[in-house]
């Protein structure tokens, strides 16, 4: 008795599909890279671009390590851009207090735990929809910044965190063998192997530990996770609490970039967060998105304003592009998915 | 021997069921059920829809509670507070819409809540030998541990949860409809895959309409009939016939009235529709007076033919007229102004709008008609309108003014068909219209269409239960890989014709 009326999916065709959803990104960044090539002026094409660049990719980065985890549950989180401020205004009283680098650095990352906490507690003990309750702790993690801020920038020494973010880092620190060996396109911003280092350690968080599994398990199909015995709740708090830690991180960073505590800085950042995690293959709908996928995507964003500001495209021209970009991918995934359903 | 025997008969049943009622607001879901399962059974649950076979499962599930009446596995009380708890009693659920997670491989989905794992991360060393040794146990050679979920058809993630419940050690496996959305290749692989379980010791809860299946594969059966054990026997004992007089307790005629009907000109005429995907080829004409039924198998296409014939699919061929009208292109709107109502099959979404009221839900395609010039609409007006209709579906509510939501699902159906009424519809497409609606607010359903035919309307109603469109219908048209077949009248269809057409005559 043949109830079901549909042929399966060849395996060509599977296979097919997953070597886009891998090279798809890949093509997007060389498409944005090979434009500016002939658009921008020559310095766009040079290590010293690419550097700077890699350098502007850290903050969206950062918080798209994050935000890959809360997508692929199938959650959203739009209160980064205010995350990321808030924790650079709380390092930067810290350092101001005189505390020091490494634990200002570490009250910075806190409190974009504690953003996290209020997402993560809302979403599931009240069980309200992510997109209200970070929305609602994108204006209230702003004005908290600004309170302490006192609405102003916060002038503080920012010491080594500076180096972070520094194109041309001081590395008299290293062992000398490791200096004068060292081929100058490999003297990064630190900030860029910080965010290298964390994307392994979230890849493998996601691919290989049971958070990941139940990551991926509630963004697929939250009630049978819960069926199955997955704490969904909690596992659920803990990927928002890690995804603002990671805003938080880039807040710190932010400080180190900016060297003030800056309660206005990345307003509107959670675009291009949730476009990287997007462009890199994520669906909104939960589930997938993988972080190399979001590393591209983050770099694809920090390539395209970098060549827009060398081609002397103005400002607003760059965030009406951010804004179709977004719909452009959240369109691509859709015709992808119904695909996939039909 | 003889003590053998008597051993045998003293060992209690894998699964006992005694007295269990379920009560869901005022509605009787279940009144005194009993059954027994033995260990190494099959044994199949009967009943028509609304007969209370998943509310039973439910609760054998862990999902509701009983109010009254007991359940014993292996001779211990059996009174399970969640569905893990009913799991670590060895009791293991088959949905028809089955609990998988597409993103995750097979080896994920299996250890999905239960993983071991050292500092977090994953040990799946052990899982991963249990589940090759019961993919090896099935003979299951079309997928292995890594494959992806998304990437395996239903059938191969039936085979999946069976797995699933098996690494588990599950004792007692219940199939909800099992083979509803399978090719018939998986179907027989999932018999002798169930073989291979019941000869392991596994007790199979075997839940179908699907009679032949039954005879197949089944050891015993028990009979529900209005939340009640009707009947039990030995499937090899009982006639089919037999076992549908105990489902239906009544004869097939006293179930769909039939008023005579008098065939009138051609209403609606459809030649040569094609969706984008599905239908491929769609051609038929409704008359007057008629019921013309369609009939087709889960996926055949039923579905998009009214959807794409209605405008709210994109066709890319096909020749529609409506008395002769012709219409180019199809939009939902000025079908409703012509007097052609769609009905859908999913009524908590497309049907009613369950938190409107009775009357605005009857009002809500005719409001332009009760609004005043400025546009404003009273509510008194809306409520006298639908007043006419309570009596004339017999709407079992008390006021117009209760949300749709509390109704009955046959209730909710007659506020849907009202809504179409209401707005001057006199041609019907109906979508599984008496879809997850207990049996005697069905035959109300039915008296309902009959009259409407009856009174000169012209009804087209797409089914996936036979034995309804071959007692309401006047010609019956099967569908299969969106291709609709001629429309052929009643008598000359048996339920063996239609389903192999259905089938493309495989069955």
């Amino acid at each position: 008795m043949a109830l079901e009326d549909q042929p399966d999916p060849g395996p060509s065709a599977v296979a097919a599909r997953q070597v886009m959803d891998l090279v798809g990104p890949f093509l997007g960044l060389i498409v944005v890279v090979g434009l500016f090539g002939a658009v921008a002026p020559e310095g766009f094409l040079s290590v010293f671009n690419a550097k700077t660049i890699a350098t502007q990719t850290v903050i969206v980065g950062l918080a798209a390590i994050g935000a890959t985890f809360i997508i692929r549950s199938g959650g959203i989180d739009l209160s980064v851009g205010s995350t990321v401020a808030l924790a650079s205004v709380v390092t930067a009283l810290a350092m101001k207090a005189g505390l020091g680098e490494l634990p200002s650095a570490l009250l910075g990352v806190l409190a974009g735990a504690a953003v996290g906490a209020i997402n993560g507690g809302l979403v599931t003990i009240l069980r309200l929809p992510p997109f209200i309750v970070t929305l609602g702790t994108l204006g209230a993690a702003r004005g908290a910044a600004k309170w302490l801020a006192d609405e102003q920038k916060v002038d503080a020494p920012s010491g080594w965190l500076k180096q972070f973010m520094s194109k041309n880092p001081d590395i008299s620190g290293l062992p000398e063998v490791v200096r004068e060996n060292l081929p100058s396109w490999l003297i990064l911003a630190p900030g860029v192997w910080l965010m290298g280092l964390s994307a392994l350690c979230a890849a493998f968080l996601l691919r290989r530990t049971i958070f990941g599994a139940w990551t991926t398990a509630i963004g697929s199909n939250e009630p049978t996770a819960r069926l199955c015995g997955v704490p969904v709740e909690r596992t659920k708090f803990a990927i928002y609490v890690l995804a603002s830690a990671m805003a938080g991180l880039a807040g710190v960073l932010q400080f180190g970039r900016l060297t003030v505590g800056d309660p206005t800085t990345a307003m509107g950042k959670e675009l291009d967060v949730i476009a990287a995690v997007v462009i890199g293959g994520a669906s909104l709908s939960g589930g997938t998105g993988t972080i190399l996928g979001a590393m591209i995507g983050a770099f694809l964003m920090a390539t395209l304003a970098n060549g827009c500001n060398l081609s002397g495209v103005p400002n607003f021209v760059q965030e009406i592009l951010v804004g179709a970009i977004i719909v452009g991918a959240v369109t691509l995934d859709g015709l992808r998915s119904r695909r996939e359903g039909s | 021997m003889e003590t053998g025997a008597v051993l045998q008969r003293r060992r209690p049943p894998r699964l006992q069921i005694k007295g269990v009622c379920k009560r869901f607001g005022g509605v009787h879901a279940l009144r005194g059920v009993d059954l027994e399962a033995d260990m190494g059974e099959v044994h199949a649950l009967l009943g028509e829809n609304g007969a209370g076979k998943s509310t039973l499962m439910k609760i054998v599930a862990g999902a509701h509670a009983p109010d009254e009446g007991e359940l014993w596995i292996d001779g211990a009380p059996f009174a399970p507070s969640s569905p893990r708890e009913a799991r670590d009693r060895g009791v293991a659920m088959i949905y028809q819409e089955l609990n998988l997670c597409p993103h995750l491989s097979v080896l994920e989905n299996v250890t999905l809540g239960r993983e071991r794992a050292r500092f977090g991360v994953k040990r799946l060393g052990a899982a991963r030998s249990r589940l090759n040794q019961v993919l090896g146990d099935l003979d299951v050679k079309s997928f292995s541990g890594d494959s992806m979920v998304s990437e395996l058809g239903p059938g191969d993630r039936q085979l999946v949860e069976i797995a699933r419940a098996l690494c588990f050690d599950a004792k007692i496996i219940v199939f909800d409809e099992p083979t509803s959305s399978l090719s018939a290749p998986d179907v027989e692989r999932l018999f002798r895959v169930t073989r291979r379980l019941v000869e392991s010791g596994v007790t199979v809860l075997w839940i179908s309409h699907f009679l032949d299946e039954v005879k197949a594969i089944g050891n015993r059966f028990t009979v529900l009939r209005d939340g009640e054990t009707v009947g039990r026997g030995d499937v090899p004992e009982t006639s089919t016939e037999e076992m549908v007089t105990t489902m239906a307790g009544r004869s097939v005629e006293e179930a769909y009235p039939r008023s005579p009907r008098s065939l009138g000109d051609v209403v609606l005429s459809v030649r040569g529709l094609a969706g984008s995907r599905s239908p491929r080829e769609a051609s038929f004409e409704l008359r007057s007076g008629e019921i013309l039924g369609v009939f087709g198998l889960v996926g055949a296409g039923r579905t998009e033919m009214l959807r794409s014939l209605y405008g709210l699919d994109p066709i890319s061929a096909g020749d529609l007229q409506l008395r002769g009208l012709p219409i180019r292109r199809p939009r939902p709107r000025h079908w409703v102004s012509l007097g052609v109502g769609l009905l859908s099959e999913d009524r908590a979404n497309e049907g009613v709008a369950l938190d409107l009221s009775i009357a605005d839900n009857v009002t809500l395609s005719s409001v332009r008609r009760l609004a005043s010039r400025l546009g404003t609409v009273a509510r008194r007006a809306r409520e006298q309108a639908t007043e006419p209709w309570r009596e004339r579906l017999s709407l079992r509510a008390g006021s117009t003014r209760q949300p749709v939501r509390d109704l009955s699902g046959g209730n909710q159906q007659k506020v849907a068909i009202a809504r179409l009424l209401e707005c001057g519809a006199d041609t019907l497409l109906l979508d599984e219209p008496t879809r997850g609606i207990d049996v005697g607010a069905r035959v109300e359903v039915y008296r309902l269409l009959d009259r409407l035919a009856a009174e000169g309307k012209a009804i087209l109603m797409v089914s996936s239960h036979l034995p309804e469109l071959l007692g309401t219908c006047d010609r019956i048209a099967v569908m299969h890989r969106g291709v609709l077949g001629a429309a052929r009248p009643c008598e000359d269809w048996t339920e063996d014709a239609a389903l192999a057409a259905a089938t493309g005559g495989t069955h």
